[in-house]
């Protein structure tokens, strides 16, 4: 004999929100879907660092200075929050249109192009800003169903427009755009000077010990240490050549994704507008400007009456005790907003038509200034 | 036809909406245009509209401000690796609430009595305000609907003015 009870079943936003992304921590995280790439960068910083702090620091500090390991640990700390930060937090997703913004801009849009007699292609979806004297392409975002704010541009492994793309990084696990670029800044920044500061200590670790034991006694004794110099090697020229082409762009105020196409270079083509014509402003916007909120708001609620069948335990207790505003990696807590008219529209079926208007091939992945990446990137992204 | 925000919701029915996009000639900062719309042309005076959307664009300007207090706060999260957001605003989060009560503010005292409301941009991802235009169920017609009479409750009904 089941009993019909009418029961409140506490759904938030990230469960409908269209796009190829994980969320974890009931929202608090949003993160790519495929986190292999991400999950071996941890092993790897996790891994050395403990080898590091194991066995090279514990002489270097007696033989040396305790400063050491210290400072390697607010390196290693630094590293890790800015990894965490950038991996799990809203790179600046655009939302997508709801029904009634669709239909008005394809409204207006219809009536800047006129009707197009059958068979005959639609132009472009373009409309023209002019910014800082400079004009500016929009680009309509068939996925999407808005045109993309300048500097924007659609990811096509995640699915979302991203503002201020910067480029889908899958060691991070995460698109980095207007709102995780410095994380990812300082993150390789500090890993770079973590990595430094790991094979130097190392090499003067085997020098200071060979001279007492001999060297190969020190590396039988500690063989951590081959494995630690190996790995910072081959991160050296990968990470801090990375971190040396992204300084040039923060200086410049481009991203990735501009330098790629080369929006800004060029005879023929236009100046940077977004440029302040001076590094250390564009540094100082770039790093320390004002931080936008996410405007996704995960973690609002979307009230759905059900009826149920009373037969077991319930599968989902009314989140009624939510843990007080703990604001996760940079993220307001919107509060508790009921959606007036339900409006998230279901996730999109509609795919994307022309390639071309979806920018972001995953080639982006690879910037020009990464030198020889190891090859673990085998099996990557899917696209 | 005067209406309060509740009764708006509730004895209304949505006519139609208007969206007030961006306005990038200024760059990325977040800036709405004040062109506008025809379809308000008989619901709302000009001025009224093109004020509230000025002071809107400047609480956004406000908040995207780049200047001596931005930098503190970013170096100052930067130097603690951001672990100062988890008990602190931002400034622009601050900002965003003022603007959300601007907004509440204004659809009480001037929209809603004419039949309109406003939606925070934030609630549409900082693309467009949204405007709904209501028709009153009860009314046989809109056409009285452009009186700038006062919210205040003595109101007549359906008569024009």
């Amino acid at each position: 004999m089941s009993v019909m009870v009418a029961r409140k079943k506490v759904v938030r936003k990230w469960e409908k929100l269209p796009g190829r992304n994980t969320f974890c921590c009931d929202g608090r995280i949003m993160m790519a879907r495929q986190k292999g790439i991400f999950y071996l960068t941890l092993f790897l910083i996790l891994g050395t660092c403990a080898l590091f702090f194991a066995f090279e620091c514990r002489y270097l500090a007696v033989q040396l200075s305790p400063a050491i390991p210290v400072f390697a640990a607010v390196l290693f700390l630094f590293a890790m929050a800015t990894l965490l930060r950038t991996s799990f937090s809203d790179p600046g997703v655009i939302p997508r249109a709801l029904p009634d913004e669709a239909a008005f801009i394809e409204m207006e849009i219809e009536a800047t192009n006129g009707t197009v007699p059958q068979g005959q292609r639609p132009p472009p979806r373009i409309k023209n800003f002019q910014i800082n004297n400079q004009i500016v392409k929009l680009k309509y975002c068939y996925t999407c169903k808005i045109f993309r704010p300048p500097r924007a541009s659609h990811c096509s492994i995640c699915d979302n427009c991203v503002e201020r793309f910067d480029h889908h990084c899958p060691w991070v696990g995460n698109c980095v755009g207007k709102r995780n670029y410095r994380y990812f800044y300082l993150f390789i920044l500090s890993l770079s000077l973590l990595t430094i500061y790991i094979f130097t200590f190392n090499i003067v670790y085997v020098a200071l010990k060979s001279l007492k034991i001999g060297f190969l006694n020190t590396l039988k004794e500690t063989p951590g240490t081959v494995l630690e110099v190996l790995i910072c090697f081959f991160t050296l020229w990968s990470v801090v050549g990375l971190t040396g082409f992204h300084t040039f762009l923060v200086a410049l105020n481009q991203t990735t994704n501009e330098d790629i196409k080369g929006s800004w270079t060029g005879k023929n083509r236009v100046q940077n507008p977004y440029s302040h014509g001076n590094i250390v402003k564009n540094c100082c916007e770039v790093l320390c400007g004002p931080l936008p909120p996410s405007v996704l708001d995960r973690r609002g609620i979307l009230q759905q009456e059900e009826s149920t069948a009373q037969e077991g335990p319930c599968p989902r207790a009314p989140g009624t005790q939510e843990p007080p505003a703990s604001q996760g990696p940079g993220q307001p807590q919107e509060g508790a907003m009921k959606q007036q008219d339900g409006s998230i529209p279901p996730p999109s079926a509609v795919p994307v038509p022309s390639v071309s208007d979806t920018e972001m091939p995953a080639e982006k992945q690879r910037t020009p200034g990464e030198l020889p990446v190891p090859p673990l990137d085998a099996g990557r992204a899917e696209h | 036809m005067v209406h309060s925000l509740q009764e708006l919701r509730r004895s209304a029915s949505l006519a139609t909406k208007v969206f007030v996009q961006r306005d990038y000639s200024d760059g990325t900062t977040c800036q709405f245009q004040t062109k506008f719309p025809p379809e308000l042309e008989s619901r709302i005076e000009r001025q009224l509209f093109e004020e509230t959307v000025k002071t809107l664009n400047g609480f956004y300007a406000e908040a995207e401000k780049i200047g001596g207090s931005s930098y503190l706060e970013g170096c100052l999260a930067c130097a603690t690796a951001y672990f100062i957001f988890l008990c602190m605003e931002t400034h622009y989060e601050k900002v965003l609430k003022k603007i959300s009560k601007y907004i509440q503010d204004q659809n009480e005292k001037i929209y809603a009595p004419r039949g309109l409301l406003l939606t925070d941009p934030l609630e549409r991802g900082m693309r467009v305000i949204e405007i709904s235009i209501y028709e009153d169920r009860c009314s046989s017609g809109s056409s009285s609907s452009g009186s700038s009479s006062s919210s205040s409750g003595g109101g007549g009904g359906a008569g024009g003015r």
